[in-house]
């Protein structure tokens, strides 16, 4: 298992479109994936449950990685997160 | 009564009666806005079918936000067209699904229930974050597990309801009326509504019996209540005492004689005594009509309103879907004629929530919707021209307002036949194309117009409407509505002054062309052809070859000098009086 964890920097947080980028790219691998903001824990593979998350910019996230591929979908995600979404 | 059980209370409800007829028989109290989500616990081998019912109406929920994306896409502002694609993403979200489908079987529990709960836990997590932005994703979510469980519930309804049921609804949009149609309706009755509404045009082509605006009848009724419905008089009478389903079957049987005896006038033309011959044909919304059409004695189809082919679904039909629908109706009535109206719709009827418009009359709708959408609408006139091989098809585009729209939509039409022809596709090259006159503009410029155009039809309700500035749908201005008004009444005369002038020939489609206290009139002011609601089509074929067209003249001479609309409406109740006292006109 992989824990890291990450600040979203981009300006619109994980706000909608972000979001749906995050879940597409976490879909990508075979690995488990969550992530936790101030003890709520949701699966990184839902939409539903990462807008839920309601993380604005500046937000704290753990994530949380498990399964076969967990380092390349760790490397993945958290890379997104960094870039900011390439927004 | 000398037993225990509790007779229940007969009660007498008025309203509005939309659609003639009477109907005996137990209810259905049809209920969708809010849908009640029942806790249903179901047995394990249920479950499969439960999960079979989440995926039909997942997808069927995804077909309809997708077509309002892409019809109304960038009508209804960025902002909400990126709520529709959350939306759409979070029906393709495979984990939300996989924990539904898992407590549907964990927890044996109908799926409307699941889904019900598993969306609304998100939402209220969504409504615990102190941001504005996140309670307006918690409406979306509530918003979307709305149409999931409405989608469930609607197809558990249409199963439901396989025997012969008298609807009860608070209101009914035109796509619930579609669905009830289906299904042996009896007749329906709803809380809103007037004469107009589409519900009450709907169920009167389809002869289905209805009463709207009985208030809140809604209330008063549950479902297998055994209620009289009286479509005349627009009374519904709830627990009705024995002797009165008496009385109403002895006039049931009255009422159907009578019709049986209009049917007689079947093979007979809508001529005048004096030998002036009117072109009377029929409205229709669906093919299933057509039957109907022809056993009425009509003449052809005045006027077919394809946008029902919308209605009742999630997407739009394609050009070929289109083409077996019109081909159907051209075949079927051949070799009269068909006049078909392009999609007659505004943002309302295909996103009633997302485009919003602050005064829909004056907005989006009609040709100005076609002329925006030109894939739809070259999509449906190459579908009308590949069916115009038997030379009895028409078009008319709906609610032109200006000359340039004309030209626009003709232009689309040469288009489309170039189309046709680089396919290799077979049409009619000379077929005739008309426009609707509703809008007060054109028909000011009436005489402009009718030298592009083959034909013109007026719209009565809507020119209406616009020329005293009056929402019919309005309680506190219907009133107002007078299609009697003799400002209505020149409006038209001058409509069909314009089309003779430039040679071509003018028709009614509006409400008024079915109302007999009006066919003396409209047959005096020269109309060419009336078209009307194939369920009064012997009645006003009765009435107009009961008339001297010459005599018409004079009186439709007298009715347009005259000042008021109560001065006309008595002109024409002392001419049925003394003229035909033997039609049974909505006298007061």
């Amino acid at each position: 298992m992989i824990e890291r964890e990450v600040t979203i920097i981009n300006r619109s947080g994980l706000h909608t479109r972000p979001a749906a980028t995050l879940v597409k790219t976490a879909a990508k691998f075979k690995s488990d994936f969550f992530i936790n903001k101030d003890g709520m824990e949701i699966n990184g593979k839902s939409i539903i449950g990462v807008m839920t998350l309601a993380a604005e910019q500046g937000a704290k996230l753990t994530l949380r990685f498990l399964g076969p591929d967990e380092e390349e979908a760790a490397r993945c995600v958290i890379d997104l997160i960094e870039r900011g979404f390439d927004e | 009564m000398t037993g225990t059980t509790a007779v229940k209370r007969e009660i007498v409800l008025k309203g509005i009666p939309a659609s003639p007829g009477i109907a005996i028989g137990s209810t259905y109290l049809f209920i969708k806005d809010v849908p009640v989500v029942e806790e249903r616990s179901v047995s394990g081998n249920e479950t499969e079918g439960e999960k079979v019912r989440l995926n039909h109406a997942i997808e069927k929920s995804k077909r309809e936000l997708n077509k309002i994306l892409l019809f109304a896409q960038e009508k209804i502002g960025e902002a909400k067209a990126k709520i529709l694609e959350a939306q759409i993403m979070v029906l393709d979200d495979q984990v939300l699904l996989d924990a539904i489908r898992g407590r549907i079987e964990k927890e044996c529990k109908n799926a409307e229930y699941v889904v019900n709960d598993e969306i609304g836990k998100y939402a209220a997590l969504m409504l615990k974050a102190q941001d504005e932005y996140m309670h307006e994703r918690a409406h979306d979510m509530d918003d979307l597990r709305h149409r999931i469980i409405r989608n469930m519930l609607q197809e558990r309804l249409i199963s439901k309801l396989e025997g012969s049921m008298i609807i009860i609804a608070h209101t009914l949009t035109p796509a619930d009326t579609m669905i009830l149609s289906r299904n042996h309706v009896l007749a329906y009755a709803t809380d809103l509504g007037g004469i107009t509404s589409h519900a009450a045009l709907f169920s009167r082509s389809l002869k289905i019996p209805a009463v709207v605006g009985l208030g809140d009848i809604s209330r008063q009724v549950n479902s297998g209540d055994i209620v009289i419905l009286d479509g005349y008089a627009g009374h519904v009478i709830v627990n009705p005492a024995p002797e009165h389903v008496r009385d109403y079957e002895q006039k049931q049987s009255r009422m159907h004689a009578f019709e049986q005896k209009l049917t007689s006038l079947k093979d007979l033309s809508a001529e005048t005594k004096d030998g002036h011959r009117i072109e009377l044909s029929a409205n229709i919304e669906l093919a299933d009509e057509l039957d109907y059409v022809v056993v009425q004695g009509s003449q052809g189809v005045g006027l077919y309103r394809t946008e029902s082919l919308l209605l009742d679904r999630d997407d739009f039909p394609s050009e070929e879907e289109q083409y077996l629908e019109y081909k159907k109706i051209v075949e079927r009535i051949y070799p009269n004629r068909v006049i078909m109206r392009t999609f007659d719709i505004g943002g309302d009827k295909v996103a009633p929530t997302m485009a919003e418009e602050p005064n829909p009359f004056l907005g989006w709708r009609g040709i100005r919707v076609g002329l925006d959408r030109p894939e739809l609408l070259l999509n449906q006139l190459r579908a009308m021209l590949r069916a115009s091989t038997r030379k009895n098809l028409c078009i008319m585009f709906p609610m032109v307002t200006t000359i340039e729209e004309v030209r626009k939509a003709k232009g689309y039409v040469r288009m489309a036949k170039a189309d046709l022809r680089a396919r290799g596709i077979k049409y009619y090259e000379r077929m005739p194309v008309g426009v609707m006159i509703e809008v007060p503009a054109a028909a000011l410029m009436v005489s402009q117009i009718a030298a592009e155009v083959d034909f013109l039809s007026i719209g009565s309700n809507d020119l209406t409407q616009y020329i005293l500035a009056v929402d019919r749908g309005n309680p506190l201005v219907a009133k107002l509505y007078r299609e009697f008004d003799p400002s209505v009444l020149v409006t038209i005369k001058h409509i069909i002054n314009g089309g003779h002038k430039q040679g071509i020939w003018v028709g009614i489609c509006g409400e008024m062309a079915g109302y007999p206290l009006a066919t003396p009139l409209l047959v005096g002011l020269g109309m060419d052809e009336l078209s009307v609601v194939p369920a009064i089509l012997p009645e006003i074929k009765k009435i107009i070859r009961s008339l001297d067209y010459s005599e018409m003249q004079t009186l439709a001479t007298r009715a347009l000098a005259s000042t008021t609309s109560g001065e006309v409406e008595q002109l024409m109740k002392r001419f049925f009086k003394k003229n035909l006292p033997d039609i049974p006109i909505n006298a007061d």
